[in-house]
């Protein structure tokens, strides 16, 4: 679901192909019938932004036919603990959680607690989203967790405030019926899919769940996930040979670069950025951040060998490991709100390294004014993308708009080096860490971004080397001392590489993160990936050919952590330590020799015996009693409801996107209340629902990749095959709405939404259908969003006509629902184009101040 | 009109007509080569060159540069040019294959429109103007230092009591996913010592 593997990913769709050879039965639910949909046993179509009803509509067949995997269930989910009788679920309150707070627009999050936990951080004490959104990765910062005071539970699942009856609750009214109204499907869709995948679940059998950006783009985004690990947990399909929830992105490293992030409220490894207001010091950091029990215990010794890798002897017990060398966050300052800030002067100088935004972020046309109001600018690309030269080319020259003479950004572009010209590492979607061998030198002024940070550190240290003010020790102690060589003195990859992977007190590197102290003796620069550079040997430069191991192909690069394939997979085993079956045998505890054992190496402490349980005062991974299998989770549970971490809600819920074009058929509330809104005059919102104007705007649009071209196409629409392949930009429609709107395939159409409007070629296919919601005929509209202005073909891109309208936990955009219009024709020209969009109903701006 | 008649050698053609009948693909293929992949699929032109693979100087293991499969690629290269790329087939999750766009990632090196050369762009300026690498760097490094001057925050107001931050949103980075590791962990490690906060990458998008 949300994804369509076998354009987009399709070398590894050959996988599910052999699968399906093999038997299995391959689903395919997505508003398109695309090529993975053909490759498909079944497809079935839905309306985007509706994943939700229909995830939902699964997981109430799964429960009320009590078909869950119950022993799975009862031992490695939460589905036995008791909630706070706080706690007041949306079916309650016609669309809300407990904890709303209309004047902000937030939720106090303590009633969703275990009961009788302490809340050791109230929501209150954090700005919207400063941090809370990616700690929900750790799992239980601030739930309150001790081993002393475990939660209370009633494995006999009757307790009607416990997990799984809360479950069955909130999902009672998502039933064939009504998912069939609010997604489009037919109600006997939801119950063949909802069967197939409990007949293909359990001890003998498991399920896989694949996703993609169609999922995470949404202002439920998180949500959509969270349906689908509530499903996988209930049928024991998580830790287990075939089974899991695989994320298909979409970027060689994205994966990397969230681990390693260059995000702005993570450290490496998934430590948050301190925080202002809650993070004085190292002290209560740790205290506010680290949970006492599970992996997330050792948060301290994470923390300071980073700090230790990055400040080496200027990081001291006595000034907190420099601590206070890290900036604080206090609010949301991802890449959004960084154009924000743009367009409000307050963001005087921006480096763009590998990015388009003027083409790739909703709302492009707000990214490319923003950049004419900063001071300074440095692209580092392959090719000049429209990210560079919006101020000599882009479509705001053409409408007036913006004047080249009145531009007064300072633009430095420098080439970049390509994938073949450096050595270095990618981490694939699998958490595969692969090293990738130089193969030539970058000619003329190509360089790596390494040769380039690392230069760019030497002037700036340079430069302030006399420098007496205390805001320069944090440059100026870092520590900068790689080795170079090669004629362009390249700093060495492999030497940044041992730094991530981390060494001890006598500089021999480490070969796991349980090797970390917290007591300064030990460096390493990303702890999940420690041991990565084991041995002093590259283990991602590993290359055992496939035919010479086994599937697992444990000798291909390096897994992170400690070269797992599958996270969790101790719950391959039963509670006492016994495959679930011989079938999907994988680690199992070997009572002759004491250990876990199996085709991978355990993600679990080798020789905790299964029936290990917590001493009293326990902490961190002492704590993980020896039946708990998700080890970074402060219960060792995989959580079905979510007590802490998330500012939306506990459980999913279907709410309709930001702009649709039907209400809410579950409740009074149309979108997710905590949804986040940055509208201003570049991001007018339109009429949505029953609200008077959105009539304007009747059809459904979506957004997507083609197989030939790359995201904003910096790296497809200049390569002359791929160009050929797919030399322009298009929209698909259906016949029914080319019927109504006058659209003929192979001409023009102009889309239209509150933005902006843009101009495609139109294919008629029945690959687009409209559906039948709510009694009402919803047509829908497919955009693939790969052109701009540049390249070797060029055209308008499908990112202007998207709102800037965000997830609130990770602060991704809606860019895979929205609204719109269609006529037939091109769009205006020059002025004319701005005056046509202010034709269209649009939301009033809200007051200054509110939200 | 005087010579052409008499220039005309008839066996000569004969002779010619009859060297093409035998090389005629399907009488190749009916005589001897059944299948069609041997002698019957070769010509003077085809037999002149060599695969780009076999020619190479130098093969190197690598892995694509597009989405997050991670499939092998085979890189082989020439006298410090790219002449080819080609799946691994050692790899144990692409097999040797690559999609159309691996497969095409020789051209993302090689393509005409590939820039090679820092370009500058003055305030107000129309035109892009030339500046050497050095320079570039030097004069990012003199804005860097100028910008946070002028908007370094040591704290923030918390309800009335000063919050140490210690920090600068007047800067901002963004990408990060199309790059390598090691190259992330520099950016995240040099901008946070800055200041930084606003380091951000495509794992939002």
């Amino acid at each position: 679901m949300g994804s369509n593997m076998a354009e987009n990913h399709p070398v590894g769709f050959q996988w599910v192909m052999e699968a399906r050879e093999r038997g299995a039965e391959v689903i395919h639910v997505d508003p398109r019938f695309t090529r993975t949909s053909a490759m498909a046993t079944s497809h079935v179509r839905i309306r985007p932004g509706t994943d939700i009803a229909f995830l939902g509509g699964v997981i109430r067949h799964i429960l009320e036919s009590e078909q869950d995997f119950r022993e799975y269930v009862v031992a490695y989910t939460n589905a036995a603990t008791i909630i706070s009788e706080q706690f007041q679920d949306s079916e309650d309150l016609d669309g809300l959680f407990s904890g709303w707070d209309p004047a902000s627009g937030t939720y106090d999050t303590s009633s969703w607690e275990y009961a009788g936990a302490t809340v050791t951080s109230s929501a209150g004490q954090r700005d919207r989203g400063a941090n809370v959104g990616e700690a929900a990765g750790h799992g239980g910062h601030g739930s309150g967790l001790h081993a002393d005071n475990p939660p209370r539970t009633d494995p006999t699942l009757r307790d009607p405030n416990c997990v799984y009856q809360i479950l069955r609750r909130h999902y009672r009214r998502y039933t064939p019926e009504m998912v069939a109204r609010i997604t489009g499907c037919r109600p006997e869709d939801l119950t063949a899919v909802a069967e197939a995948l409990c007949r293909n679940s359990g001890r003998e059998r498991t399920s896989a769940v694949v996703y993609s950006v169609g999922w995470t783009q949404h202002t439920v985004g998180v949500q959509n996930v969270r349906s689908a690990a509530i499903i996988q947990l209930l049928l024991g399909n998580m830790g287990r040979p075939g089974g899991g929830i695989l994320a298909l992105r979409g970027h060689a490293s994205i994966q990397g670069s969230t681990d390693i992030p260059t995000l702005y409220n993570i450290l490496p490894g998934y430590i948050p950025m301190p925080h202002a207001r809650a993070h004085r010091d190292l002290h209560h950091f740790i205290e506010q951040s680290a949970a006492e029990t599970g992996a997330w215990g050792d948060m301290d010794a994470y923390l300071i060998s980073l700090l230790k890798a990055w400040w080496g002897p200027a990081a001291t017990v006595d000034n907190d490991f420099a601590f206070d060398y890290l900036p604080r966050i206090t609010g949301d300052h991802s890449a959004y709100a960084a154009a924000m800030a743009m367009l409000d002067g307050t963001m005087k100088g921006y480096f763009l390294l590998g990015e388009n935004p003027a083409v790739g972020s909703s709302d492009s046309r707000l990214h490319r004014m923003a950049l004419a109001k900063l001071d300074w600018l440095v692209v580092r690309d392959m090719v000049e993308i429209e990210s560079a030269s919006f101020w000599r080319d882009g479509p705001e020259i053409e409408t007036g708009e913006l004047r080249s003479e009145d531009i007064g950004t300072e633009v430095f572009f420098l080439p970049a080096a390509g994938h073949v010209e450096k050595a270095g590492s990618f981490t694939n979607t699998q958490r595969l860490i692969q090293w990738r061998h130089k193969a030539v030198e970058p000619r003329g002024d190509c360089r790596s971004d390494l040769w380039f940070m690392y230069h760019l550190g030497q002037a700036l240290r340079d430069k302030l080397a006399a420098s007496t003010d205390p805001r320069d020790r944090p440059l100026l102690d870092l520590t900068w001392d790689y080795p170079t060589d090669g004629p362009h003195d390249d700093p060495s990859p492999e030497a940044v590489l041992r730094e991530i992977s981390g060494w001890g007190p006598d500089g021999r590197t480490l070969s796991a993160y349980s090797e970390l102290k917290a007591d300064g003796s030990t460096t390493c620069g990303c702890w999940i990936y420690s041991g990565v550079y084991a041995d002093e040997t590259n283990q991602a430069a590993r290359r055992r050919p496939r035919w010479e191991q086994s599937e697992v192909a444990a000798e291909w690069g390096w897994a992170w952590p400690g070269n797992r394939r599958i996270l969790y997979n101790r719950a391959s085993a039963d509670p006492e330590g016994r495959p679930w079956s011989e079938r999907k045998r994988y680690v199992w505890w070997d009572v002759d020799a004491q250990r876990w054992t199996g085709a991978d190496e355990p993600d679990f402490p080798v020789d905790r015996t299964p029936d290990y349980q917590p001493p009293s005062g326990a902490r961190a991974m002492d704590a993980i009693g020896g039946a708990h299998p998700f080890i970074v989770q402060p219960d060792g549970r995989g959580w079905l409801f979510v007590p802490s971490g998330l500012l939306d809600a506990p459980l999913p819920t279907h709410y309709e996107p930001h702009e649709s074009p039907v209400p809410n058929a579950l409740y009074g509330v149309d979108a997710s209340p905590a949804r986040q809104q940055m509208a201003r005059n570049l991001n007018r919102y339109q009429p949505s629902g029953d609200a008077a104007g959105s009539a304007a705007y009747p059809y459904v649009m979506t957004t997507y990749r083609l197989t030939e071209h790359h995201t904003a196409g910096g790296m497809s629409r200049t390569v002359p095959h791929l160009a050929e392949l797919q030399p322009e930009m298009f929209c698909e429609v259906g016949p029914g709405l080319a019927k109504e709107r006058g659209l003929r395939h192979g001409d023009w159409a102009t889309i239209i939404t509150a933005r902006s409007a843009i101009e495609a070629r139109v294919m008629v296919t029945d690959r687009i259908r409209p559906l039948e919601v709510g009694g009402r005929t919803v047509h829908q509209v497919g955009l693939p969003y790969h052109w701009g202005s540049r390249g070797l073909v060029t055209g308008d891109s499908a990112n202007d006509l998207f709102p800037i309208v965000l997830d609130p936990n990770v602060h991704i955009q809606e860019g895979k629902a929205a609204a719109c219009d269609i006529r037939p024709g091109r769009r205006p020209r020059g002025r004319a184009l701005r005056e046509f969009v202010q034709g269209y109903p649009r939301e009033p701006l809200p007051a200054e101040g509110s939200r | 009109m005087p010579d052409s008649p008499r220039r005309f050698r008839p066996l000569r053609v004969i002779d010619a007509a009859a060297a093409a009948l035998t090389s005629w693909p399907i009488l190749q293929q009916l005589r001897h080569d059944h299948l069609g992949r041997g002698e019957a699929v070769r010509s003077r032109s085809f037999d002149a060159i060599e695969p780009r693979t076999s020619t190479a100087d130098k093969v190197t293991q690598s892995i694509c540069p597009y989405c997050a499969v991670g499939c092998g690629q085979l890189v082989y290269s020439r006298d410090g040019e790219v002449t080819q790329i080609e799946g691994d087939p050692a790899s144990p999750i692409s097999r040797g294959r690559l999609c159309p766009k691996g497969a095409a990632s020789r051209q993302l090196l090689t393509n005409e429109r590939r820039e090679y050369q820092v370009k500058y762009r003055r305030p107000g300026g129309t035109e892009w103007e030339e500046l050497p690498l050095d320079r570039a760097v030097d004069m990012i490094a003199d804005r860097m230092i100028k910008s946070r001057a002028e908007t370094w925050e040591a704290t923030v107001d918390g309800d009335g009591e000063p919050l140490p931050v210690n920090r600068t949103l007047g800067i901002g980075s963004l990408g990060g996913a199309t790059l390598d590791n090691e190259e992330n962990y520099l950016i995240k490690k040099l901008f946070t010592a800055v200041g930084m906060i606003s380091v951000e990458n495509q794992a939002r998008i």
